[in-house]
């Protein structure tokens, strides 16, 4: 019972957001209010479950953890930003999570970013038994990424050999990886469609197995 | 007190934690440690920001009778109703988190086929979106246009009614050009990150300080 009336309620919700592709009506604008707020409501409850009731109430209250005060009181600052008068103390709690966030982002970054990048872009061109289209695509990934940082180099104007041809080359690759990422997007998006026509006409209608 | 301290704890923070990862001594681990067990929780609360802003804009929207405002309690009621389900209502009365409670019905029979409706929605914008970028009015657009096409049709079945060669095209442009345009993007990415975190941390960006009380 619980199933059937959870498909025809999924279902209904279904068809409510395809009707935006007639236009904008109250069933697709109620469908969509609705959403916001479940998700708000799903967050908090998360959140409760998965931090403030494990990681504060229960070390604070069961286990003495007294320290756990402190990250408390500062959260609850956040309150503040409701009250003008006193809304600057709002900022505590944002440069704290701000400041340890940036120190904390700063090497990974650097590591994940940068390092590893820059090490996957250095790479032989060719090593032996390797066939044809593997050696053209090293190559084409090592002077690719080259080229397509010179197009993204603002500092200098692009011209001449280096700078002007590189730029040119850039633009291209860059293309290139733009047309692949929107045909793997389209991709996604059509498979999604898919799954949601199987859950209509098979687990709704059970047109389809 | 309104801005220096804040932008003290900022550089303190931030210079604190770079330190702890270069110099793994007992006394950063602890450091380090105890910035995981705080920095959740200080950032659970902001949550409060949310759901205040929210609850704030809808009900002045019901107040004063705003177009649509009738709207505003389908965002208002779930807001409030899945809390009060999940942690106040007993189970016996469809409370709590599990299978067959009130929480997990608006979740998985509401919000999962909505939200992967409107993303299955973005399929028919995309396709109108392709139609218009896709016209090969120059040499770069048929570049985009065509590996576009030979990656969408390597990806399924009907592109091997083709030959091989489409597939392995695909994929080829998939892991070579596509992987280096991504690269270079990615490290222009990491470069701007790693200069907003230098100007955050040393008070050059102050933007997120906001206007509040000056």
């Amino acid at each position: 019972m619980y199933d059937t009336i959870g498909i025809w309620v999924g279902a209904l919700f279904t068809l409510a957001i395809y009707s935006f592709l007639y236009k904008e009506n109250p069933v697709y604008r109620l469908a969509e209010h609705l959403v916001v707020g479940i998700s708000m409501g799903y967050i908090i409850v998360l959140i409760y479950n998965t931090v403030i009731l494990p990681k504060l109430l229960e070390p604070i209250f069961g286990g003495n953890h007294w320290l756990l005060i402190i990250p408390g009181l500062l959260g609850l600052l956040y309150i503040t930003r409701f009250i003008p008068s006193i809304a600057w103390l709002s900022r505590y709690p944002i440069a704290f999570v701000m400041g340890t966030g940036m120190g904390i982002g700063f090497p990974l970054t650097m590591k994940a970013y940068v390092l590893r990048q820059l090490e996957a872009a250095v790479i032989p061109l060719y090593s032996s038994g390797m066939p044809w289209h593997e050696v053209l695509g090293n190559i084409v990934m090592i002077f690719g990424t080259l080229a397509a940082l010179i197009y993204f180099f603002f500092s200098k104007p692009h011209k001449g050999l280096f700078f002007g041809t590189g730029s040119k080359i850039g633009i291209w690759v860059i293309m290139l990886g733009f047309g692949a990422t929107f045909g793997f997007t389209v991709m996604g998006r059509i498979s999604l469609l898919i799954g949601r026509i199987q859950y209509l006409m098979g687990d709704w209608l059970h047109i389809i197995e | 007190m309104k801005r220096t301290v804040p932008l003290m704890i900022v550089m303190v923070g931030g210079i604190l934690m770079i330190i702890q990862y270069f110099i793994p001594h007992q006394y950063s681990l602890i450091v380090f440690d105890n910035y995981l067990e705080w920095a959740p929780i200080v950032g659970a609360f902001a949550l409060i920001l949310g759901v205040g802003s929210l609850t704030r804009l809808h009900s002045h929207k019901i107040r004063r009778r705003a177009k649509n405002w009738q709207y505003s309690w389908a965002v208002l009621i779930p807001l409030f109703g899945m809390p009060f389900f999940a942690l106040i209502m007993p189970e016996s009365l469809g409370g709590g988190t599990d299978v067959h409670g009130v929480h997990d019905f608006l979740f998985m029979h509401v919000q999962v086929p909505i939200q992967a409706t409107m993303f299955s929605l973005l399929a028919f914008y995309i396709a109108s979106a392709a139609f218009r970028a896709f016209r090969a009015k120059s040499a770069l657009a048929t570049v985009l246009l065509l590996a576009a096409v030979v990656v969408m049709l390597g990806q399924v079945p009907i592109g091997a009614i083709f030959g091989r060669w489409l597939p392995e095209t695909g994929l080829w442009i998939l892991r070579y050009p596509n992987l280096a345009a991504k690269r270079a993007i990615m490290l222009g990415v990491g470069f701007g990150m790693l200069a907003t975190n230098l100007k955050i941390i040393f008070g050059v960006e102050r933007n997120w300080l906001g206007g509040a009380g000056k």
